[in-house]
């Protein structure tokens, strides 16, 4: 069966090109769609298994990142993506597209969906933008979809400035009670560790996060840059490695299972 | 209330009429003031304000490159234009078959594939980082991706070289008006990560340096890298077409930014010249961007016959070049404000950001404005291209202007200017040589223009976009110092471009020499990452070239642009000159920079999966020295540290050079090449360690096998600058391959990898050097670790 996936753009999003060729390559057919189409009903989310927010700077991360565009989704389109989200369709959110999901209340959505905003991504505690290559550990024992089966330890890059989880301690304990964190930043050991390996001062290092169902996840870095070898930042160090980066699992994971289920 | 003034110049004397051109900041001389003068006196009246300040911004330096162009007198007879006659000279007679679009366009234009082309441009934006050192800088990056967007091209890469005054400089010495180096180096980082990193285009090149000469007058070099599909460049604005403005709204920043390039710096610039800083909106622009690649690919053939960028002089530029063969008419009320009260003029020259121009023919309006209203861009019809020549401005029904394109675009007088220079002469350094240098490469290591500058990398998003395959950090702990960046930017096709940086201003003693110098080091480290295919572009920020020294020098370093890419078969393919960087102390003395030429390199590779980076790998592989180091310290960081200049900066050997770097990639592509890295400041000594520490595993060199010009001095042969030099690590039994390959070339192989993390250096009588790689690596790291 076909699997339809729409990557939604708005003012700034910027990491639309890589997210559309990585679900592309995991077999998915990809339309790459501006919010005012959805809103203005000439497509419609009704037509796609896999929803992908993708990185960048919605409306320049004005008033807090991601805020913006979540107000948008929230007002004109929250309907359709509740009912998107009951009927087990899938829902990713990559950095910026993460901090979206957040602040509309589809992650963590321990209330319920888009009940209100339970946690959030705040300044990187060093004070900057951050690039860097980190150690994510998978942490999910098998509620998120898109991590089923993924290596102990992915080694795929950060790129953002407003990346530290942020939330009461009860929710997060609700988070790990109910197997909603899904990737945790460690050290090249595998071990918890601080800056530079948790790169922005996350609560408990937590990198990504999946709903009480598991068919929405969002994560601050970027499977997206590492869907091949050769945007390794090493890779001239590493003959004979494998040739798929640890990030494409994700989509693959994502796209097998619209393709069974859905 | 909207008013147009009549500005008096018909019957005025050369006295008034000079300082007519100063009260209104035109930046125009005499004789251009005159021509002016006469043209209107045929015309029968005097000029609207409009109508001056546009001819004001078309001749501006900045706009129409005056110098290059004007006819130069030397003690050596007379240059009949400085861009025809080097470097535009060099393109014309390379001929390359691969260069599509040359020095006529925003940015210039290479082959990539049989589907895709590949636009360049790199920019000044000095006097804005000036007095705004984010607003500055950024919206140097915003305007230099539109120059990449004004020929279709979508971008892909940002770079940036940056040169600032010592951050150590005590602030009581600062000259007045000026801000402390740190300020300017901060903002300016910080300017050009926003706009980058939220444009989504990855910043992962560069490069920043600091020197005394800059501390009144920073530098800031924002360059761009874009991709257009084939047959999708089309320059063709037909009479009848639209004129459509996209993008920002037009307001009062950025006012007299091109003639306020062509003026010196000042203690009052911040009062008299704030307004002509614009302020950038990076979201803007990438809406602009995401309309336009869309308007370009709705169909077979764009929407639009002609794009290009509103930067310097604003639509009065944009416009105006654009129409410049056919005439325009504009009603400048549709133009939209950010807010009231803009006069006619300022509508017209204001350069406020994130705008863009397009010729549109009528048939496509309705569907282009469709295609920037889904994007949440303003897009409007300000006017039309006409067919009479003509460049006419309406407000409200009221002609404001009325010029002929033809008096507009050509009727600027040629200038005629002095050239003049003698080479300086500075103290020969006479201290001797040490048994133990160790102290000395740690000085140098932690010197600012050589220590990591990982602090501002990991702030630019080196990877959005996911084309970058070799990253600017580099080695098993990604922080080692890449020679070039290598970005794979079709995602079915293996195939590279390779983008790199020369510049080094301590060679200034010697314009000549430091221009080649600049060349060699950009092409090498092009190299270094397997670029070949090289194209070049030249970026000139000099002191006034009314002045005959740095005339003088101006014209050595042209006659080096064209030596040079002669020799190395690469053609200039863009470039841009920013002169009269001086800055008034106040004090009545006025200080030019060193003269700063700014090398850029873009190269391919046929397959990435070939690039090579510059950390060791294994334990126990050979190390080869390409090329010959000689006694050139002349504006080395050796001598740096030591506190002097010399005056022998590295020369190149024009013919020997190209042969050593064809060989080199050659063994590349064979896959005997496990690293490799350019020589460059520090010499021998740097280019080791940073290989070495970059893998975190040791090397042992020994300086006996290095083949020299005769060097007797170990500390001559570790530090010494000369270029076409390379540190290449081997793989092991692939030794002999690679001697027969490089046969016939200057070589040797001087040491090896080895699995004690210890740096040593054997020099001519014994160990002169002996360190471990994590602490050299620490001291390194140690200047920028903020």
């Amino acid at each position: 069966m076909e699997v339809r996936t729409i990557v939604l753009r708005v003012d700034g999003t910027n990491c639309d090109e890589e997210t559309v060729i990585s679900f592309k390559k995991a077999g998915s057919t990809v339309d790459l769609a501006h919010v005012n189409e959805l809103i203005r009903k000439e497509k419609s989310l009704e037509d796609y298994q896999v929803l992908c927010i993708p990185g960048g700077f919605t409306y320049g991360d004005d008033i807090a990142a991601g805020k913006i565009f979540a107000i948008l989704l929230k007002y004109k389109l929250s309907k359709d993506i509740k009912k998107f989200v009951e009927e087990g369709k899938l829902v990713i959110g990559i950095c910026n597209g993460f901090q979206v999901l957040v602040k509309t209340g589809l992650l963590p959505a321990l209330e319920g969906i888009m009940k209100k905003q339970e946690a959030t991504l705040a300044f990187n505690d060093c004070g900057y933008f951050q690039d860097r290559w980190i150690y994510l550990k998978h942490e999910n024992k098998g509620k998120c979809v898109f991590t089923k089966g993924i290596k102990d330890i992915i080694h795929i890059p950060v790129n953002h400035a407003e990346g530290k989880f942020v939330a009461d301690r009860d929710v997060i304990r609700r988070l790990e009670k109910n197997d909603q964190v899904v990737f945790k930043y460690v050290d090249p050991d595998g071990n918890y560790a601080g800056f530079p390996w948790t790169p922005n001062g996350s609560m408990d290092n937590i990198a990504g996060i999946c709903n009480p169902e598991g068919n929405v996840f969002g994560l601050m870095p970027h499977p997206e840059k590492f869907i091949h070898k050769w945007t390794h930042p090493y890779w001239t160090r590493l003959p004979g490695s494998s040739d798929v980066g640890d990030g494409f699992a994700i989509f693959k994971n994502a796209v097998e299972f619209a393709k069974k289920k859905l | 209330m909207v008013t147009v003034n009549e500005i008096k110049i018909l019957g005025k004397s050369e006295k008034e009429l000079l300082k007519i051109s100063r009260d209104y900041l035109l930046a125009l001389n005499l004789e251009e003031m005159k021509k002016i003068q006469g043209y209107f006196a045929k015309k029968g009246r005097n000029p609207t304000d409009v109508e001056l300040e546009t001819i004001a911004q078309t001749w501006s330096e900045h706009c129409v490159h005056k110098t290059f162009k004007g006819i130069i007198n030397t003690p050596d007879g007379e240059i009949n234009g400085l861009l025809k006659t080097f470097i535009m000279k060099a393109t014309e007679e390379l001929n390359m078959p691969w260069c599509k679009v040359v020095f006529k366009d925003n940015a210039g234009i290479v082959e990539f594939d049989d589907n895709f082309d590949i636009a360049m441009k790199v920019e000044t934006h000095n006097h804005p980082t000036a007095l705004d050192p984010y607003g500055g800088a950024g919206t140097g990056s915003g305007g230099v991706f539109r120059d990449v967007m004004g020929v279709g091209a979508k971008p892909i890469l940002s770079t940036d070289v940056l040169f600032f005054g010592p951050l150590d400089y005590p602030f009581e010495k600062l000259p007045r008006g000026a801000m402390h180096p740190k300020r300017l180096m901060k903002g300016s980082v910080a300017g050009i990560r926003d706009y980058g990193n939220k444009m989504g285009i990855p910043t992962a090149n560069g490069g920043i340096g600091f020197d005394e000469g800059y501390v009144g007058n920073p530098l800031v070099y924002a360059g761009c890298v874009g991709i257009i599909p084939k047959n999708k460049y089309i320059k063709n604005p037909r009479p009848g077409d639209a004129i459509l403005l996209v993008g920002g709204r037009t307001g009062r920043d950025g006012i007299h930014g091109v003639t306020f390039a062509s003026l010196e710096l000042t203690a009052e610039s911040e009062k008299t010249s704030s307004g002509a800083v614009q302020i950038g909106n990076p979201i803007v622009e990438k809406k602009v961007l995401d309309g336009l690649l869309r308007a370009r690919d709705a169909h077979e053939k764009p929407l639009y016959s002609a794009v290009t960028d509103c930067g310097g002089g604003g639509l009065s530029s944009a416009a105006g070049e654009m129409g410049k063969d056919i005439g325009i008419e504009v009603n400048l009320e549709k133009v939209p404000l950010k807010y009231a009260g803009l006069e006619p003029w300022e509508i017209w020259i204001s350069e406020a950001q994130e705008r863009m121009l397009l010729a549109v023919p009528q048939k496509n309006v309705e569907e282009i404005l469709k295609i920037f209203e889904n994007e949440n861009c303003e897009a409007t019809v300000i006017g039309r291209f006409t067919g009479d020549k003509k460049l006419v401005l309406r407000y409200k029904g009221r002609v404001v202007a009325d010029l002929d394109m033809d008096f507009v675009h050509e009727g600027i007088p040629r200038v005629v200017r002095k050239a003049k220079w003698r080479r300086p002469k500075y103290p020969e350094p006479d201290f001797p040589d040490k048994d133990d240098l160790t102290e000395d490469l740690k000085a140098i290591l932690k010197s600012p223009n050589v220590a990591s500058k990982e602090w501002v990398i990991r702030q630019y998003d080196h990877e959005v976009q996911a084309k970058t395959v070799i990253k600017p950090l580099q080695g098993i702990k990604c922080d080692g110092p890449g020679d070039a960046c290598v970005l794979k930017p079709v995602a079915d096709s293996w195939k590279g471009i390779v983008v790199s940086n020369g510049i080094n201003p301590k060679y200034s003693i010697d314009p000549y020499n430091m221009v080649l110098s600049a060349i060699d080091e950009a092409i090498r480290n092009n190299v270094c990452c397997g670029g070949r295919r090289i194209a070049i572009l030249d970026n000139f920020s000099w002191g006034n070239p009314e002045r005959e020294d740095n005339l003088g020098q101006l014209v050595e370093a042209c006659k080096a642009c064209y030596d040079g890419a002669i020799a190395f078969k690469t053609p200039f393919i863009s470039g841009k000159d920013s002169l009269y960087n001086e800055y008034d102390t106040g004090k009545g003395e006025k200080v030019s920079i060193p003269p700063t030429l700014l090398i850029s390199a873009i190269g391919i590779i046929p397959d990435v999966r070939k690039a090579v980076t510059m950390d060791v790998k294994e334990v126990g592989n050979p190390i080869y020295i390409i090329g010959e180091t000689k006694d050139e310290l002349g504006g080395s960081h050796y001598y740096f540290i030591h506190g002097f200049k010399g005056n022998r900066v590295p020369t190149v050997d024009l013919k020997k050079a190209k042969k050593s770097f064809d060989a080199l990639i050659k063994a590349m592509d064979k896959d005997l090449v496990r690293a490799c890295h350019d020589c460059s400041e520090g010499g021998i000594g740097v280019a080791a360690t940073e290989m070495a520490f970059a893998g975190e595993l040791g090397m042992r060199i020994y300086l006996e096998k290095v083949p020299t010009s005769g060097l007797e001095r170990n500390d001559k042969i570790l530090f010494s600058e000369s270029n076409s030099r390379f540190l290449v690590e081997i793989k092991r039994g692939k030794e002999k391959e690679f001697e027969k390959i490089m046969k016939g070339n200057v070589f040797a192989k001087i040491g090896e990898v080895t699995g004690d993390k210890k740096l040593v250096v054997v020099g001519l009588n014994g160990k002169i050097v002996e360190e471990n790689v994590l602490e050299l690596k620490k001291v390194w790291k140690s200047t920028f670790d903020w």
